[in-house]
C-alpha cells in the first residue's frame, strides 16, 4: 500500500503542477500552526508557573496573557488559511481531472464506452471526482504532518529534558507500526464492514424491487420476517468484524493515553526530587498529547480518504488506457465531394478476445451506391462501423478514402465527411431543435425544419406538446425507437455529408416509422456513398451490393439475385427468412 | 418537528442500550479530561514538594484514567454501533411491512431502479439517527452538566462562563456556518446535478457527439459548469474553514478566559494555586463533547429530509385492499372483462378504453398490438396490481375485488416481461412458487422449461447463487426460469406477457410451441407484440391505444386489411437472422 500511495503522490505532483504548490503550502501552514501551538503551551505553562508558584498577580502576567491571546488568534487564523489553501488545491485538481477525464473518454470513444461500463464510468466522472476532496484536501497533507509534527515536538522537548524526549522517541517507532496496523488491518476490516452494509442495502433493494414477483407467488408477507432475520444476521456478523476492527483504534488510543500517564507520573516523581523545574515539566506534559494528535486525526477521515484514493486510482487507470486510434501528425485533406471508401484487408481484434472481430475484409463503396452489410449478430458489422468512423483503427490493413488512408486524415476532418445514423440514437437533454441542430450548429430554424421534413420526422414533431421546442432526453418527452431514428436521419440530412452509415434497428418498429424511414433513406442515399447495416428485406433487395459477414470474414458480396443463385450463406439466410415469413 | 419526533420514536425500543452508550460516551470524555486535569494537578502538587505518599491518590487517578480511556471508548463504539445496526434492521423490517401492501400500484413512480435505490439510501440515512445525531447531543448535554458541576465546586462564575463558551462554540458556530453556507450548498446541489447530466449526456451520447463532431462543444459546456462549481465550492470552503477556525478559537479562548478569571481568585486565596492548571485543562477537555455537534446538525437536516420522503410513501393508503369477507375463488372459471377502462394516474391517458372480452376455461386467447397499446395493463389488472377505474373484471360470477388478493393470485401463473430473480440460490428462487417442492419436482420443472443444460452448467446445481449479485443469465434463460416457476405453481389460469422477449426468432418459435403445448389444458392469455404461432390460439384481440380494434382467429385477421395485417408485413420485412 505504501508504494502505491507514494507512486500516486508522485504522479499527482508530477502531473498536476499547481497541486504541488498547494499541497506544500498546506503542509507548511500546518507546521506553522504546530509552532504556534508550541508557543501557546509555553506561554500557558509560564503563566501558571508565575501565578501558582511565584504568586504573581494578573497585572504582572498581563503581558504573557496578551501573548497567549495573540497565539490563540494566530492559530485560528492559520487553521482557516490552511483549510482554504487545501480546498483550493483540491478544487483545482478536481476541475483539471474532470476535464482530462472527459477528454480521455471522448478519445477512447464509443467502442470503449459501450455497454455495462457506461454506468461505472459516469459515476467515476461525477461522484468519483467529488470523492477526491477529502483525500487531497485533508488526507494527503495530514500524512505529511503526522510525521513532521511529532518530529517538531520532539525537537522542542529534547533540549528541555532529554529523558522525556527519549521516552517520546522511544514510542515513535511504534507509530509507523501502528500506522501500518491502522492502515492495512483496520482498512481491510472496515472495508468488510462497508461491504456488509452495502450488501444489506442491496438485499433490501432486491426485496423491494421484487415485491410484485413476491406478491404473484403469495410470498410477500412471509418475506417480512426474513427481512428482519437477515438484518439481524448481518448485525451479528458485522459486530463480530467490528470488534476486531476497533482493536487497532484501541491500541493507538491506549498507547497515547498510557504514554501521557506514564510521562505525567514520571515528571511528578522527578519534580519531588527537584530533578526538573515545574515550568518545564508542565510544558512537556502539555506537549505530549500534541505529539500523538496528528496520528489520531489521520484515522478520523480514513474511510472517506480511502474512497477518494480508490477513486483517484480509477481515474488514473482510465487516463492511462491506450487510445484506440493513432492521430496523424501532418493530416492530409480531402478535396473531392464524392467519396470512394475502400476497406483493404482490414483486420481487427479486441483486446482480451480469442478471435478477430474482423478478419481480412476488403470492400469497395462507390459514390451513389448503397451497400448492405448483413450477417448474424457478432459477425463484425458494428466493428466495421466503428472502424469506418475511426472509433477504432484496424490492426492490419487499412481503410482508404479516395486513395488516402484514413489514418492520414485528421479525425475531425474525416468525421465531418460522415453522417452516422445509429440504431439507438442518443437524444440529448434539450429541445428537438437543438437535438437536430447538433449536426450543424449554424443551421437556421428553417434549415432544421427542412431536414426534419426530409427525414419524415416533421409530422410527429409537430404533434409533440411543444413542437420543435419540446424537451427531449432523460427528463424530457419520450419518443419511440422509430421516431428517434427519424431524428437521427434529420441530423444526417442537415449535416449533408457525402458518406452515410446507417444501422437499421434489429426489431420491427411501428408500421408508420418503418415506412417513413425507408422513404427517407431513399432520399438520403441519392448521390452519396451509403453503407447500411441491414435488417430489412426491402433494404437488402434494393442495395447495389450486399456484403455478407460471417465470424468477421466477408464470405459473399454481390447483388441479391446473384447471391441467391450462388446458393451460399446468403441464400441460407434468405431461406431462413422465407421460412419465418411463410407461417 | 413532527418528523423529528416521529424519527426519534424509532429509538424508543433501545432506550437502555442508548443510555449505556451515552453513559460510556460521557465517560470517554471524562476520562480524557480527567487524565489531563489530574496529570496537571499531580505535577502542580509535586512542585510543592510534599511527601510522596500525599501524591499517591493523584498518581493512581492518572494511571486509571490513562488506562481506562481506551477501553471505555472501545466499549462505547461497540455499544453504539450495535444500537445502530439494531435500529437499521428494525427500520427495514417496519418499512417493508408498510411498503408491502403498496406495491406495485403506489410504488409505480419508483419503478425505475434509481428512485428505489434513492429510497434505500434514504433508509440508510436514518441509521445516523442515533450515532450521529441523538447520541452526540445527549453526550454533549450530559458532559456539559458534569463540567458545570466540576467548575461550580470551585466557583460559580467559572461554571457560567465555561457553559457559555461550550454553547457558543458547540451550537452557535455550527449554526452560523449552516446559515452562511446554506444558500451556496443548495446551489451547489443544483449545479452538480446539471454537471452530472452533461457528463452523462457526454458519455452515453459519445457516439453521436463524436460522429457529429460536437465532442468539443460538450467539453466546453462541462469546463464552464466545472468552473462555476469550483467557484461555489470555493465559497463553501471559506465557510467550512471559518467553522473550523472559530471552533478552535472558541476552545482556546475559553481556556484563556478561565485563566483570566481564575488568576485573581488564586490571588485572593479563593482557589488554591495548585488547581489553576487543572481548571484550564478541564475547560479544554470538555470541548471534546461538543465538537461532534456540528456534524450532528448537518446529519439532522439530511436525516429529517430523508425521513420526510420515506414517511410520505409509507403513509400512503394501499390502492388495493382485501374485502372484509372474501369469497373463495373457483378453480375452474371463465374470466370476463366487461367494459373495463383504466389509467395509471388521474392525469394520465387511458391505458385501456372500454375493453370487453371473455376467456373460457381451457381456451387460449392472444392479445397483440404495438408497444404502448395497453397489453401489459390487462395482465396487471387480472392479478389485481391495480383496479379498473370503470367496468368490472369477473372470475366466475364474482368481481375480482370480492376475492382476497393472495387467493386470487394463487390461481394465476404469470410470466411477465420483467421477471425478477432474487439474489439467492436457484432452489430458493424456484421454491418461491412452491415452498415445499422437492428437488425432483424442481428438476422436472426446469427440464420442461428446457433448462436441463443450464443446471448441468451451473457449478453448484440448485445451490448456485443467482440474481443481481450471483450468476448472470441471458434474457432467454431468465424467461425460461420464470416459466419453470409458473410450471411449479400449477395454476389454472396462465398469463404469458411477452414470454419470448429477448429471444432470437428460431428459439422463439420453439419455445412458444412448447408453451402452448405445456399449457394445452389450461386457460391461457398470451400477450405479445410478436405475431408468431398465433394460428394456434382460439382468438386474437388486437389492441391499439387502449382499444380493441380487431378480434378473431389468425386466419381471418391475416386477410382483413387492418392493423394486424400491417404488423405482420412489417415483422416479415425484418431479416430473420441478426
Amino acid at each position: 500500500m505504501g508504494s502505491l500511495r507514494s507512486s500516486m503522490n508522485k504522479r499527482l505532483t508530477r502531473e498536476i503542477r499547481p497541486f504541488r504548490t498547494f499541497l506544500f503550502a498546506t503542509i507548511a501552514l500546518g507546521v506553522l500552526a504546530t509552532v504556534v501551538t508550541i508557543v501557546q503551551w509555553a506561554l500557558f505553562a509560564r503563566i501558571v508557573d508565575r501565578v501558582f508558584l511565584k504568586q504573581q498577580t494578573l497585572t504582572q502576567v498581563g503581558a504573557l496573557l496578551g501573548g497567549l491571546l495573540l497565539a490563540i488568534l494566530a492559530r485560528a487564523a492559520l487553521i482557516w488559511l490552511r483549510s482554504l489553501v487545501a480546498q483550493e488545491g483540491a478544487l483545482r485538481v478536481k476541475a483539471e481531472l474532470r476535464d482530462r477525464l472527459f477528454q480521455q473518454l471522448m478519445r477512447l470513444g464509443p467502442s470503449y464506452l459501450r455497454g455495462e461500463r457506461t454506468g461505472e464510468l459516469v459515476s467515476t466522472a461525477t461522484d468519483g471526482i467529488e470523492r477526491l476532496d477529502p483525500y487531497f484536501a485533508r488526507y494527503l497533507p495530514q500524512m505529511a504532518l503526522s510525521v513532521l509534527t511529532p518530529l517538531l515536538i520532539v525537537a522542542c522537548v529534547f533540549p528541555l529534558d532529554w529523558i522525556s524526549g527519549a521516552l517520546l522517541l522511544g514510542t515513535a517507532p511504534v507509530i509507523p507500526i501502528l500506522m501500518i496496523v491502522v492502515g492495512s488491518f483496520a482498512e481491510k476490516q472496515m472495508n468488510r464492514q462497508w461491504l456488509a452494509l452495502s450488501r444489506m442495502s442491496a438485499y433490501f433493494l432486491d426485496m423491494l424491487q421484487g415485491l410484485p414477483t413476491l406478491k404473484l407467488f403469495g410470498r410477500s408477507r412471509a418475506e417480512a420476517e426474513r427481512v428482519a432475520r437477515v438484518s439481524d444476521e448481518y448485525r451479528v456478523r458485522t459486530m463480530k468484524v467490528l470488534r476486531y476492527a476497533f482493536l487497532s483504534g484501541l491500541a493507538l488510543e491506549f498507547m497515547t493515553m498510557a504514554a501521557i500517564a506514564l510521562i505525567a507520573v514520571m515528571l511528578g516523581v522527578r519534580l519531588l526530587s527537584d530533578d526538573i523545574s515545574f515550568v518545564t515539566a508542565f510544558f512537556i506534559l502539555l506537549l505530549v498529547p500534541e505529539f500523538y494528535r496528528p496520528l489520531r486525526d489521520l484515522g478520523a477521515d480514513r474511510h472517506a480518504a480511502m474512497e477518494g484514493k480508490s477513486a483517484a486510482e480509477r481515474i488514473f487507470a482510465i487516463l492511462d488506457e491506450p487510445l484506440p486510434v493513432r492521430l496523424a501528425e501532418h493530416p492530409a485533406t480531402l478535396r473531392e465531394r464524392s467519396l470512394i471508401v475502400e476497406l483493404r484487408s482490414v483486420c481487427f481484434q479486441y483486446p482480451e478476445t480469442e478471435s478477430p472481430a474482423v478478419a481480412d475484409v476488403s470492400l469497395r463503396l462507390e459514390p451513389g451506391t448503397r451497400t448492405a452489410l448483413v450477417g448474424a449478430s457478432g459477425s463484425g458489422k458494428s466493428t466495421i462501423v466503428n472502424l469506418l468512423l475511426r472509433f477504432l483503427d484496424p490492426g492490419e490493413g487499412h481503410i482508404a478514402v479516395n486513395g488516402i488512408p484514413l489514418s492520414e486524415l485528421s479525425l475531425d476532418a474525416w468525421r465531418a465527411e460522415v453522417a452516422l445514423v445509429p440504431q439507438q440514437p442518443y437524444l440529448f437533454y434539450g429541445s428537438v431543435l437543438d437535438n437536430i441542430r447538433l449536426a450543424r450548429p449554424e443551421a437556421t430554424d428553417a434549415e432544421v425544419r427542412t431536414a426534419a421534413d426530409q427525414a419524415g420526422a416533421a409530422d410527429f414533431i409537430e404533434q409533440l406538446s411543444d413542437g420543435y421546442a419540446t424537451q427531449l432526453g432523460e427528463q424530457g418527452a419520450r419518443v419511440s425507437q422509430g421516431q428517434a431514428q427519424r431524428l437521427a436521419l434529420a441530423r444526417a440530412f442537415l449535416k449533408d455529408a457525402p458518406f452515410v452509415v446507417l444501422d437499421e434497428p434489429t426489431s420491427s418498429l411501428d408500421p408508420e416509422s418503418e415506412e417513413r424511414i425507408r422513404l427517407a433513406l431513399e432520399r438520403l442515399a441519392l448521390g452519396r456513398t451509403v453503407l447500411i447495416v441491414a435488417h430489412r428485406l426491402k433494404t437488402v433487395y434494393s442495395a447495389d451490393q450486399i456484403a455478407v459477414l460471417d465470424h468477421g470474414r466477408l464470405v459473399e458480396c454481390g447483388k441479391h439475385d446473384e447471391l441467391l443463385a450462388r446458393g451460399g450463406q446468403y441464400a441460407a439466410l434468405a431461406g431462413a427468412y422465407s421460412l419465418a415469413a411463410a407461417d | 418537528m413532527k418528523t423529528t419526533t416521529r424519527l426519534l420514536g424509532f429509538l424508543a425500543p433501545y432506550r437502555w442500550r442508548i443510555a449505556l452508550a451515552v453513559f460510556l460516551g460521557v465517560l470517554t470524555v471524562a476520562t480524557n479530561t480527567g487524565l489531563l486535569a489530574t496529570a496537571a494537578y499531580l505535577i502542580s502538587a509535586a512542585a510543592l514538594h510534599p511527601l510522596l505518599i500525599e501524591l499517591t491518590a493523584a498518581i493512581y487517578l492518572v494511571r486509571i484514567f490513562g488506562i481506562s480511556r481506551a477501553f471505555v471508548r472501545y466499549a462505547e463504539r461497540i455499544v453504539s454501533h450495535d444500537v445502530t445496526f439494531r435500529l437499521l434492521g428494525n427500520l427495514r423490517g417496519r418499512l417493508y411491512t408498510r411498503l408491502e401492501p403498496l406495491a406495485p400500484a403506489r410504488l409505480a413512480a419508483y419503478r425505475s431502479g434509481d428512485l428505489l435505490a434513492r429510497m434505500i439510501r434514504d433508509i440508510d440515512e436514518l441509521q445516523n439517527l442515533f450515532q450521529q445525531i441523538a447520541g452526540p447531543v445527549l453526550i454533549a448535554l450530559a458532559s456539559a452538566i458534569v463540567m458545570v458541576v466540576a467548575f461550580a465546586v470551585f466557583n460559580p462564575l467559572l461554571a457560567v462562563v465555561g457553559l457559555a463558551f461550550l454553547v457558543v462554540t458547540g451550537v452557535g458556530v455550527p449554526l452560523l456556518a449552516r446559515a452562511l453556507g446554506r444558500d451556496a450548498g443548495r446551489r451547489e446541489l443544483a449545479l452538480r446535478a446539471e454537471l452530472n447530466a452533461q457528463l452523462i449526456d457526454g458519455v452515453q451520447g459519445a457516439q453521436d457527439l463524436l460522429a457529429l463532431g460536437r465532442a468539443d462543444d460538450q467539453r466546453q459546456r462541462i469546463v464552464t459548469l466545472s468552473a462555476e462549481l469550483s467557484g461555489l465550492q470555493r465559497r463553501m470552503a471559506r465557510v467550512t474553514g471559518l467553522e473550523q477556525a472559530l471552533s478552535d478559537l472558541g476552545t482556546n479562548l475559553a481556556m484563556w478566559t478561565i485563566l483570566l478569571l481564575a488568576i485573581p481568585l488564586v490571588g485572593d486565596g479563593q482557589i488554591r494555586g495548585v488547581y489553576l492548571a487543572t481548571l484550564g485543562l478541564i475547560m479544554l477537555g470538555s470541548f471534546e463533547a461538543v465538537r461532534p455537534l456540528g456534524r450532528a446538525f448537518q446529519f439532522l437536516e439530511r436525516t429529517v429530509a430523508a425521513g420526510e420522503r420515506i414517511f410520505e410513501i409509507a403513509d400512503s393508503e394501499p390502492e388495493i385492499v382485501d374485502p372484509a369477507t372474501p369469497c373463495a375463488p373457483p378453480a375452474l372459471a371463465s374470466l370476463t372483462f366487461d367494459n373495463v377502462s383504466f389509467a395509471y394516474g388521474p392525469n394520465e391517458p387511458l391505458a385501456l378504453d372500454r375493453v370487453s372480452f371473455g376467456l373460457e376455461p381451457g381456451n387460449h386467447l392472444a392479445i397483440v398490438g404495438p408497444s404502448g397499446a395497453g397489453k401489459s395493463t390487462i395482465a396487471n389488472l387480472i392479478v389485481r396490481f391495480w383496479d379498473p377505474i370503470s367496468g368490472t373484471i369477473r372470475l366466475g360470477t364474482h368481481d375480482l375485488r370480492d376475492y382476497a388478493q393472495e387467493d386470487l393470485r394463487a390461481n394465476i401463473g404469470l410470466v411477465s416481461q420483467n421477471t425478477r430473480l432474487f439474489t439467492n440460490t436457484l432452489r430458493a428462487n424456484l421454491r418461491l412458487a412452491k415452498p415445499d417442492a422437492s428437488d425432483d419436482e424442481l428438476r422436472t420443472a426446469l427440464r420442461r422449461a428446457q433448462l436441463d443444460d443450464l443446471i448441468a452448467r451451473l457449478p453448484d446445481g440448485l445451490d448456485s447463487w443467482i440474481g443481481e449479485q450471483g450468476m448472470r443469465f441471458s434474457g432467454g434463460e431468465r424467461q425460461r426460469l420464470a416459466i419453470a416457476r409458473v410450471l411449479l405453481k400449477n395454476a389454472p389460469l396462465i398469463i404469458l406477457d411477452e414470454p419470448t422477449a429477448n429471444l432470437d426468432p428460431l428459439t422463439e418459435r420453439d419455445l412458444l410451441a412448447t408453451l402452448l403445448d405445456l399449457f394445452r389444458d389450461r386457460s391461457l392469455l398470451l400477450i405479445t407484440h410478436r405475431l408468431v404461432r398465433l394460428e394456434q390460439v382460439d382468438e386474437i384481440l388486437v389492441l391499439d391505444e387502449g382499444r380493441i380494434v380487431e378480434r378473431g382467429p389468425h386466419i381471418d385477421l391475416a386477410r382483413s386489411a387492418g392493423l394486424y395485417q400491417r404488423m405482420l408485413e412489417v415483422q416479415d420485412g425484418v431479416f430473420a437472422v441478426g
